[in-house]
């Protein structure tokens, strides 16, 4: 099965935006997991009075308004950003593909219900919900925030999968299994689950950059993730009074917004790309 | 041969890029033909051979990445097609060479009517008032063999038969009153009872329009009936051509006798003789022969050298050693 | 008169849509009353031209669609009324190969695999010999055992149609429907695939219900052949009687239609203009009458359905065979 999807993998670097893209995030992610540790302290403050530095040798992307440095901060913010991201992604993936599998192989009634269920979910704008959740719980632990972010992201990716489920079981091969005696779990999981994971994995690809944004924003807004805690959001928010005197304390977390959600981007393209059958 | 012939294709290679920058492929390669007036040229080849692409270069159609090469002609009653710019190629398309495509259910938009589909054919070369067009259109479904054509005028490709979309499809490529028809594979999708009619409408209008046909198809019986002559394509290359009867009656190459092997036939239950391997990949062609690995004929020099286009009898040509080293010896 | 190891009788398959809130009901009526027997050993052919009902009828037989009406029975079991255990024992003996070599294998299963699994799901052998029996698989039907680790892309038309039939044989079964198995596949392939079956026909005794629309191809396996027109079966001989002295109008115009590779030989066509009846609106007498061209038709034919009786031999559904 890693096989198949190592052809899959092939194909989206083959495409120069795709390899682009993956080099990117692979190097941000990088930077992000490993580099922490090395750094300065993000919540240091060496030399409070003396405010925001620009960049030099010292500091790469120079201090804060408490003359922390951004640099630090910048990947220490990347750290949770990307952690938050990817597990809400795959929270609500896991939902979507659940639901979305239950719905079709059962059928009937289940189906209708949970269909009728997720219209109304999608119905309902998700800002609004974390919004109203984030302002009401202002100090909102990680953990919970994840969870919050996850269960309100599952509603499209069921539908996603609901179809392929629905597709795939008329193909010839899910018959075949059929024929040999497979049964319903079988039949889900080793012929079913796999060849939606196709189209999964590119929705939640592009999943991760909108969560990012997502969380940014609130952060920007000042809900979610709160100092001292490094935050791309939160450092743009605290930048805001220097945009104009010192804008290195904006430039370099919002630039690592634009670049994680831009490379984000490239690659589930170039997944997506590599997936049609007719680019073969 | 006097008059000069209506189509005549020389060299013609169409290139695609490889799969990972390596150099192109050229899945057509090197292929010369001659279609004269109101005559029926059989094109016959496997998957593969690279006959559909054929059809497509002829009108220059070929998607890109793909390409034709520079070097190829295409001569239509001496206008070369490759000089020509997008617009002689508009006036050429439909009114003197018209398509009639491969798969009906695919080749027609689902969202027009019939009708409209044709309608839009005659109006693309003249100009005619609505109601004339509409006329015209009718005429023309009619001509196709469509029954109550006023009534299927207004019918919508999905609530038609296979066999009455193809008519239709037809009637779109009869609307410019073409001189030479290419009817790319017209029958596979089909039944064979609604293939033999479908054959037998092609038939009837050619003699009618007075039309050449190009006819391209991987069945050798229906070839058998229906044109003048055959040419067989393998990997690319034309390998033999011959008018009809002396290529059924003496093949010259080892790939079409081996095509008459394999083909299962009414009346007999006897073994098939499979011609064994695979039809090669464009870019991956075998040395010399491109037909040695499968071929149960092959001389010791067959892989390492290209055999020539050599004659095998009275205008009848074939690209093997066999026949090259006979007519030498 | 040894026992039949299939019988079909009076199969009758209808499929509904709509209804409710959901558009016009429709009912299309793909199968109308079929019977018939394969008997171990042999292979009967099922031919038809689309919307005959020949593939419903193939997977009906396996449980794989649920008729409306009408039994199936193998080896005097009747397979619609099993379930669950039963039913998946029964799948052993009873296998299927389909006409798209691209869609019947897993794309992201390992072909081995593929060809594993009914050895898995029935716990055929132990799970360490596996890997030996899937190469012996594997060769039984001409492919390199090494290819078990490649997947179905890497593979041809041809090659995919033998993995296909690895997989059904790696059950052991004594009856397999074959729907249409060398209809995609080129000329040269074909020959290949049709002498395999062949041959595995011989060497392990199977029996097959040969399902195509190609007289030409269903010719070189049966020994019985079955003409189906709007699902019903409209003549059944054996395959020399079929080709040679056919009895119904429609066998007699599905034959003139066959193209012949012989330029010397070709002869006019017997004319069958239109098409068959829709499949949502049945008409009440013989589903042909529009397109039939034997002299004695009568009002008779569009009153009275002809139902199949022997004639001479062989058995057709007309009035006037």
């Amino acid at each position: 099965m890693i096989g198949s999807y190592g052809a899959l993998v092939l194909r989206a670097w083959h495409r120069p935006s795709g390899r682009a893209g993956v080099l990117a995030l692979a190097v941000l992610s990088l930077a992000a997991l490993l580099l922490p540790p090395a750094l300065p302290d993000p919540a240091a403050m060496p030399d409070v009075l003396a405010g925001a530095l620009p960049p030099s040798s010292e500091s790469w992307f120079g201090t804060d308004h408490l003359n922390r440095d951004i640099f630090s901060r910048v990947m220490h913010g990347g750290r949770i950003s990307l952690a938050i991201a990817g597990l809400a992604v795959l929270l609500s993936a896991t939902l979507g593909a659940l639901v979305g599998v239950v719905s079709a192989w059962v059928g009937g009634w289940v189906d209708v219900i949970l269909m009728r269920l997720v219209d109304g979910a999608l119905a309902i704008p998700r800002l609004f919900i974390l919004l109203l959740l984030l302002v009401v719980w202002e100090q909102i632990p990680l953990g919970a925030l994840i969870l919050a972010l996850g269960t309100t992201g599952w509603f499209a990716t069921s539908r996603l999968v609901r179809a392929e489920v629905l597709r795939l079981r008329e193909e010839d091969f899910v018959r075949a299994a059929r024929g040999l005696g497979a049964g319903g779990w079988r039949t889900i999981v080793r012929h079913l689950l796999p060849n939606a994971a196709g189209p999964l994995l590119v929705a939640a690809t592009l999943a991760v950059g909108d969560v990012i944004l997502l969380e940014a924003g609130l952060a920007f807004l000042g809900l979610g993730v709160q100092p001292p805690t490094p935050s791309w959001g939160g450092m743009v928010l605290e930048a805001r009074p220097l945009i104009l005197s010192a804008p290195w304390t904006a430039l370099f977390p919002g630039g690592a917004i634009l670049a994680t959600v831009l490379a984000v981007n490239l690659v589930g393209e170039a997944l997506q790309a590599a997936l049609d059958p007719r680019s073969a | 041969m006097t008059a000069p012939p209506l189509l005549e294709v020389r060299d013609l290679r169409v290139a695609f890029p490889g799969e990972r920058g390596d150099g192109s492929a050229h899945p057509v390669d090197g292929v010369s033909f001659r279609i004269a007036a109101g005559e029926t040229l059989a094109l016959v080849g496997e998957s593969g051979s690279g006959k559909s692409l054929t059809a497509l270069a002829l009108l220059r159609l070929i998607p890109p990445p793909g390409r034709i090469e520079p070097e190829s002609r295409i001569l239509l009653d001496g206008q070369d097609l490759m000089t020509l710019p997008e617009e002689g190629l508009r006036a050429v398309r439909g009114q003197r060479i018209g398509i009639v495509f491969q798969d009906p259910m695919s080749s027609l938009n689902p969202v027009y009517t019939a009708g409209a589909q044709v309608r839009e054919a005659v109006t693309a070369h003249r100009t005619l008032s609505a109601k004339d067009a509409k006329e015209r259109a009718i005429a023309l479904l009619a001509e196709a063999g469509i029954p109550d054509p006023a009534v299927r005028y207004d019918s919508y490709p999905h609530e038609l038969s296979g066999g009455l979309r193809q008519r239709v499809l037809i009637a779109i490529a009869l609307a410019g009153g073409p001189d030479l028809l290419i009817a790319d594979e017209p029958t596979t999708a089909l039944d064979v009872t609604v293939q033999a009619q479908i054959l037998e409408l092609l038939d009837r209008l050619r003699e009618s329009h007075d039309m050449a046909v190009l006819l391209i198809t991987h069945d050798l019986g229906v070839v058998a009936g229906r044109a003048d002559r055959v040419a067989v394509m393998y990997a690319g290359q034309i390998v033999e051509e011959a008018e009809t009867r002396r290529l059924f009656r003496s093949p010259g190459h080892p790939y079409t006798r081996a095509l008459f092997r394999a083909i299962p036939k009414l009346e007999t239950a006897e073994r098939l003789v499979p011609i064994p391997g695979n039809v090669p990949v464009p870019g991956r062609w075998p040395d010399g022969c491109r037909f040695h690995p499968r071929c149960p004929e092959v001389l010791a020099r067959c892989p390492r050298d290209v055999p020539p286009v050599a004659e095998a009898g009275p205008d009848h040509r074939s690209r093997c050693w066999l026949v090259a080293d006979r007519g030498a010896g | 008169m040894t026992a039949p190891l299939v019988e079909v009788r009076d199969l009758v398959v209808r499929f509904e849509s709509g209804g409710m809130l959901r558009g016009p009901k429709r009912v299309v009526h793909a199968v109308n009353g079929v019977s018939f027997e394969v008997f171990a050993g042999e292979t009967l052919g099922l031919v038809g031209e689309s919307g005959s009902g020949k593939s419903t009828i193939g997977r009906t037989i396996l449980k794989l669609e649920q008729p409306t009406a009408g039994s199936v029975r193998f080896a005097g079991t009747d397979v619609l009324a099993l379930e669950g255990r039963e039913l998946r024992a029964l799948r052993r003996r009873m296998q299927i190969v389909f006409q798209d070599p691209y869609g019947s294998l897993n794309p992201r299963m390992r072909i081995g695999d593929s060809v594993a699994e009914g050895l898995e799901i029935h716990q055929l052998v132990p799970t360490r010999e596996i890997p030996a029996r899937v190469a012996a698989l594997l060769g039984e039907v001409g492919l390199d055992p090494s290819y078990a680790r490649r997947y179905p892309h890497e593979f041809s038309g041809g090659q995919r149609q033998r993995i296909g039939i690895a997989r059904a044989l790696a059950v052991d079964p004594g009856f397999i429907v074959c729907d249409e198995p060398v209809s995609s596949l080129d000329v040269s392939i074909q020959a290949q695939v049709l002498n395999l079956l062949a041959d595995l026909q011989r060497a392990r005794g199977l029996a097959y219900l040969f399902i195509a629309h190609d007289l030409a191809v269903v010719r070189q396996l049966a020994h019985r052949i079955a003409v189906l027109y709007f699902g019903r079966i409209v003549e059944l001989a054996d395959a020399t009687t079929i080709v040679s002295a056919p009895r119904h109008p429609y066998t007699r115009a599905l034959l003139s239609a066959v193209p012949v590779a012989d330029p010397d030989r070709q002869h006019a066509r017997i004319r069958a203009p239109g098409e068959p009846p829709k499949p949502t609106a049945p008409p009440p007498g013989c589903p042909y009458f529009s397109r039939c061209d034997h002299p004695e038709k009568s009002p008779r034919c569009t009153s009275e359905l002809p139902l199949l009786r022997p004639i001479n031999g062989s058995q057709a559904a007309c009035h006037y065979a």
